[in-house]
C-alpha cells in the first residue's frame, strides 16, 4: 500500500505539490487528475523515489522512500511520463537489462521477459531496435518493463497519452486485469479514462488535493446530477411540473403542438425522477423518452480546478 | 555487497553492449589506430629514429586521449538526461554510485581495448630491434591509467549538462589544463605573476611528469596513486552532481 502525507515539493519559488496526502490499499486503482502543471507527475516521482520531497513522508508498504529508496523501489514498478527507453537497444534487450537489474539471472531471466513480452502483447516486436518502434509499443515496452519483478505497486504516469483508441483500450485492459492484486497509482488528464478504469480519482489543482473521492461520487457533485431529460406529449406539462419544490429550473429543449421535450435540472442534485414519473402516469401523458443524468466528471472537474485556479490568483 | 556488484556489472554491461551496438566503437577505434599510427611513423618518424623504443608511440597519447575520450564519454549521462531513461534507471534500485561505476568500467575498459589493439606496434617494434618489454608494458600501463583519469574527467562534464557538445568541450578544456599544467611554457608564464609554490601546485596537477616516469619505465607509487586519485575525485565529483541535479 501507498501512503503519502503531507507532501511538499519546490522548484525554486514555485510550489509544485503542496500540502498532498492520500492513500491507497491493494485492489485500488488510483486516478491522479488535473490540469497541465497540476503536480501530477511531481506527485508520482517522490512515490516512486525520483523525486526527494521538501517535507512530508511517502511510505511504500510501510517503507519510507525518500529514506531507503532502493528498498523502496523493490515493490514498486514506475512507468515514467514520455516512457523513456534505450533508443539503441532491442526490446528484448532492454527488457533483459532491467530484469538483470531486478536481480533475475540465467534462466528466470529469460522466462521473466517472455512472460512480460507475452503479457503486453510484444511479441511482434521483441527483436526490433527500440527506436524503430510506433509509440503504442513504445509505451507498452515502458509498461512491460514495471512488471518484470511482479510489484505490488504500479505507478502509471500517463499510460496511454498518444495512443489510438485501440491501444488505449489494450492498456486498459491490462491495467484492469492487475488490478485486483496490486495497488495501481496512475495520472492522466483523460477523464473517461478515469471513468473506465479507476476506482477513486484524486484531483490535483495548483499543487493541493482538491477531491479524492470515488468517480461516481465525484460525478454526483456536478449540476446535473440526477437531472432528467423528459420527452412526453400532455396538457400543460411545463406548468405542472414547475410546481414540483424539488426542480430548480426547467429548459424547455423543443416543442410539437402538445409534445415536449424538457430539460429539468433539481435542487441541490436532489432524486426527482420518481415524483416526475408518477406525475406521468397520474396525469396519462403519454411518454416517449426519459433519462436520468449521472452527472458529468468533466462539469465537476472543471469547476474544482476552475475555482481553485481563480482563487490562486486573487 | 552482492546487490552492488549484480547493478554495477548490469550497467557496464549495458554500457558496453551500447558501444558495439552502434557504429561508435568501429568508426572511434578505426580513427584511434589510424591517428596513432600517423604519430608515430609519420610526424615521430619512428623508422628513421633508428631506436627500438616507443617513445615516439606513447608520447602522443596524452593529444589522442584529450580529443578522442571526450567522444566516448559525453554520452554516458548526457544521453541518459536529454531522452529521459535517467529516470528509469534512478527508480529501478539502482543508486548513482552503482551507475556511475558501471558506466566508467564500461567506458575505461572500452579504451582498454582500443589501446590493446594497437599491439602491432610493438610488434614492429620488436620485429626490428629489441625494445625493453618492461619499460614498454610499463608505458601501457601508464596509457592506460592515463586513459582511465581521462574517462572519469569526460563522465564528470557528461554528467554537468543534457547537451553532449558541451560536455564534449568541457572535457577537452579539462583534458588540455591537466597536460598543459606542467609544461615549462605555461609554468614559466605562471612564475612572473605567481608564487612559487603556486606554479608547483598547478604544475602538480599536470598529467604529464606521472606519464612520463611511467613512459620510462618507472612504476613509482606516487604517479600510480596520482592516477587514482584524479580518477576518484572526478567520480566523486560526478556522483555530487548526478545526487544535485537528480531528484531534486
Amino acid at each position: 500500500m501507498i501512503n503519502a502525507s503531507g507532501l511538499i515539493k519546490n522548484f525554486g519559488h514555485r510550489r509544485a505539490v503542496d500540502d498532498v496526502s492520500f492513500e491507497a490499499q491493494k485492489g485500488a486503482v488510483v486516478g491522479i487528475l488535473g490540469p497541465n502543471g497540476a503536480g501530477k507527475t511531481t506527485t508520482i516521482r517522490m512515490v516512486a523515489g525520483f523525486l526527494t520531497p521538501d517535507a512530508g513522508t511517502v511510505w511504500v508498504n510501510g517503507i519510507d522512500v525518500a529514506a531507503d529508496p532502493v528498498a523502496a523501489q523493490k515493490h514498486i514498478g514506475y512507468m515514467p511520463e514520455t516512457s523513456p527507453l534505450y533508443e539503441d537497444m532491442t526490446v528484448s534487450g532492454f527488457l533483459r537489462f532491467l530484469a538483470e537489474v531486478r536481480g533475475f539471472n540465467g534462466v528466470q531471466r529469460q522466462r521473466r521477459v517472455d512472460e512480460v513480452i507475452e503479457r503486453c502483447f510484444l511479441q511482434p516486436v521483441r527483436n526490433q531496435s527500440i527506436d524503430t518502434l510506433s509509440k503504442g509499443y513504445r509505451q507498452r515496452t515502458c509498461f512491460a518493463q514495471t512488471l518484470l519483478h511482479d510489484p505490488d505497486i504500479l505507478l502509471l504516469d500517463e499510460p496511454t497519452e498518444g495512443l489510438d483508441p485501440n491501444q488505449k483500450q489494450v492498456v486498459r485492459d491490462m491495467i484492469r486485469e492487475m488490478s485486483k492484486e496490486k495497488v495501481i497509482m496512475l495520472s492522466t488528464h483523460v477523464l473517461e479514462e478515469v471513468e473506465a478504469i479507476c476506482t477513486r480519482a484524486i484531483i490535483i489543482s495548483a499543487g493541493k488535493v482538491v477531491a479524492d473521492a470515488a468517480p461516481a461520487a465525484l460525478k454526483e457533485r456536478s449540476n446535473r446530477y440526477n437531472a432528467v431529460t423528459l420527452d412526453v406529449e400532455g396538457d400543460g406539462v411545463p406548468a405542472v411540473l414547475e410546481t414540483f419544490p424539488n426542480i430548480g429550473k426547467i429548459r424547455t429543449l423543443a416543442t410539437d403542438g402538445n409534445r415536449t421535450r424538457l430539460f429539468l435540472l433539481p435542487k441541490l442534485g436532489k432524486p426527482i425522477a420518481a415524483e416526475v414519473l408518477e406525475t406521468v402516469r397520474e396525469k396519462h401523458w403519454k411518454l416517449f423518452d426519459m433519462k436520468v443524468d449521472e452527472g458529468r466528471l468533466d462539469d465537476v472537474f472543471r469547476r474544482i480546478t476552475t475555482t481553485e485556479d481563480t482563487r490562486e490568483a486573487e | 555487497m552482492k546487490e552492488n556488484l549484480h547493478h554495477i556489472a548490469a550497467v557496464a554491461k549495458r554500457e558496453w553492449r551500447a558501444y558495439f551496438d552502434s557504429p561508435v566503437a568501429y568508426v572511434f577505434i578505426i580513427i584511434f589506430l589510424m591517428l596513432a599510427g600517423f604519430f608515430t611513423f609519420s610526424i615521430a618518424r619512428f623508422f628513421e629514429a633508428g631506436q627500438a623504443d616507443l617513445t615516439g608511440f606513447f608520447q602522443w597519447h596524452p593529444w589522442l586521449y584529450m580529443i578522442l575520450v571526450p567522444a566516448v564519454a559525453m554520452r554516458l549521462w548526457a544521453e541518459e538526461r536529454r531522452s529521459g531513461t535517467i529516470e528509469l534507471l534512478f527508480t529501478v534500485s539502482v543508486t548513482p554510485l552503482q551507475a556511475l561505476l558501471g558506466k566508467f568500467i564500461a567506458a575505461w575498459l572500452f579504451m582498454i581495448l582500443a589501446l590493446a589493439l594497437t599491439f602491432p606496434v610493438v610488434l614492429t617494434a620488436v620485429y626490428l630491434g629489441s625494445p625493453d618489454l618492461g619499460t614498454v608494458a610499463s608505458a601501457y600501463l601508464g596509457s592506460a591509467l592515463l586513459a582511465g583519469a581521462y574517462v572519469a574527467a569526460g563522465m564528470f562534464t557528461s554528467a554537468l549538462t543534457r547537451n553532449q557538445v558541451i560536455s564534449f568541450i568541457l572535457a577537452v578544456v579539462i583534458g588540455l589544463f591537466l597536460i598543459l599544467a606542467g609544461y615549462p611554457p605555461v609554468t614559466d608564464l605562471l612564475a612572473h605573476r605567481m608564487p612559487g609554490w603556486l606554479v608547483d601546485g598547478v604544475a602538480s596537477f599536470s598529467f604529464m611528469p606521472h606519464f612520463e616516469a611511467l613512459q620510462r619505465g618507472v612504476i613509482d607509487l606516487r604517479d600510480l596513486a596520482y592516477f587514482a586519485s584524479v580518477m576518484v575525485f572526478m567520480l566523486f565529483s560526478t556522483q555530487v552532481v548526478l545526487k544535485n541535479k537528480v531528484g531534486k
